[in-house]
């Protein structure tokens, strides 16, 4: 089962900045429900995408100086890195349906 | 396409507590819902008015118990975002992202969504500073300082909340005294980190990447100020989600769906429930008893449906 990998402070850099494959990081948080509403949604998206796309994921509520550092303050927010640069984000109220668009943006399918 | 008896669109406290009453009656219900199971009242931190609940209980706890007893009862829970309502002779189909669904009987429970403030910068910082959810994003100001705009229930309860994290809150509001409940009021007048600014409104947000500073307005004597600032949280009320509906629904001019006492809309076999409705007052309470009220009726308007066919 192809979860998402979960990254801090310190493996930050390592598993998404220097990655070969482009990155989808899930900010969440445990008490941001549409977070935790998304999240099996998520999961079945890393799955499909495994190889393609890298997926990461960030607990907010044990990294909050990393997440404010990537300008976090919302959530959810989703970043996604391509060669460790933010390439795009969504924020506020979004689905399992931007999700994808943006993945598929981001590996130019159509 | 599948069919149902019973399908509610929205998983709020109204939409999941219509359900429970409509699986109880053995009906075959879905529950359609775009988001997490709650609706408002899972971003709501505590909610302390429900009754049975002496201390209190946090929103996503509440949502989350009233989601599993209605699945308990058997009612089935999709995760779709509803795209349109079609009638169609004695059937109502509810087209979703997900395939289209057929009922005889349709609650609508979509709830309302924050309203925006309207004031530039907003969108801007939407998420950069700018926030509508308390209980998400409280834990990102730690030891800074934010403000809160509004003045009623919402408004001050999150500002209460947000008082455990941030060094001081500022409650902006635009008239001179509050709506929320005293108990709240007393709470936020005794808060040594809760400040109230009153007859004040927010011109304009500012910042760099995030929020840096607000721009406030006294309204009555129209002297302006700039005050730095980290997070902006707004709870200047709410707006019905009834963009999906096409306008075939009777609403009031503000968009509310008008109801008879049993949460019937204009059209035979709709209701709708909770604060998608017409009412006065919108609280955890009154979305449950309009689900409630709504099912039972149904109940009896399927009854009659078999009997005259």
């Amino acid at each position: 089962m192809a979860g998402l990998i979960e990254v801090n402070k310190d493996n930050f850099d390592q598993e998404v900045k220097e990655a070969n494959l482009p990155v989808l990081v899930d900010f969440w948080g445990p008490k941001c429900v549409p977070c935790m509403g998304l999240m099996p949604a998520v999961e079945e998206i890393a799955a499909r995408y495994a190889g393609k796309m890298k997926f990461c994921k960030v607990n907010t509520a044990e990294n909050r100086r990393l997440a404010i550092q990537q300008k976090v303050l919302s959530l959810p927010t989703f970043l996604f890195y391509k060669n460790g640069e933010l390439a795009d984000q969504l924020q506020g109220e979004f689905g399992p349906e931007e999700i994808e668009a943006k993945i598929k943006a981001m590996l130019g399918l159509n | 396409m599948q069919e149902y008896d019973i399908i509610v669109v929205g998983a709020g406290p109204a939409g999941l507590t219509a359900a429970i009453y409509g699986a109880r009656s053995k009906r075959k219900t879905l529950i359609i819902e775009k988001l997490a199971a709650g609706g408002q009242a899972a971003t709501t931190e505590e909610i302390e008015n429900y009754p049975g609940f002496p201390k209190g209980i946090t929103g996503p706890e509440l949502a989350a118990m009233m989601a599993e007893q209605a699945k308990h009862f058997g009612a089935e829970l999709l995760a779709a975002k509803v795209q349109g309502l079609v009638i169609d002779g004695a059937r109502r189909i509810v087209k979703t992202n997900k395939g289209d669904f057929r009922a005889p009987v349709v609650i609508i429970a979509s709830g309302a969504a924050p309203k925006l403030l309207g004031c530039p910068g907003e969108l801007k910082f939407r998420s950069r500073g700018v926030s509508y959810c308390a209980t998400c994003d409280a834990a990102f100001y730690e030891e800074a300082q934010v403000m809160v705009v509004g003045g009623g229930d919402a408004a001050v309860e999150e500002a209460l909340y947000l008082t455990k994290f941030a060094d001081k809150v500022t409650l902006v509001h635009r008239r001179d005294s509050l709506r929320a409940a005293k108990i709240a009021q007393e709470r936020a007048k005794d808060n040594p980190k809760l400040e109230i600014v009153w007859n004040t409104v927010v011109e304009e947000i500012e910042g760099g990447d995030m929020v840096e500073k607000v721009v406030l307005k006294d309204v009555v004597s129209g002297g302006k100020r700039t005050v730095p600032i980290d997070g902006v949280f707004i709870y200047v009320g709410t707006e019905p989600n009834t963009d999906w509906l096409g306008g075939f629904v009777e609403t009031d001019g503000q968009g509310y769906i008008l109801t008879d006492e049993n949460m019937r809309t204009n059209l035979p076999g709709v209701y709708a429930v909770g604060d998608i409705r017409k009412k006065p007052l919108r609280q955890v309470i009154t979305a449950a008893a309009d689900g409630a009220v709504a099912a039972v009726h149904a109940e009896k308007y399927l009854e009659d449906q078999l009997h005259s066919v």
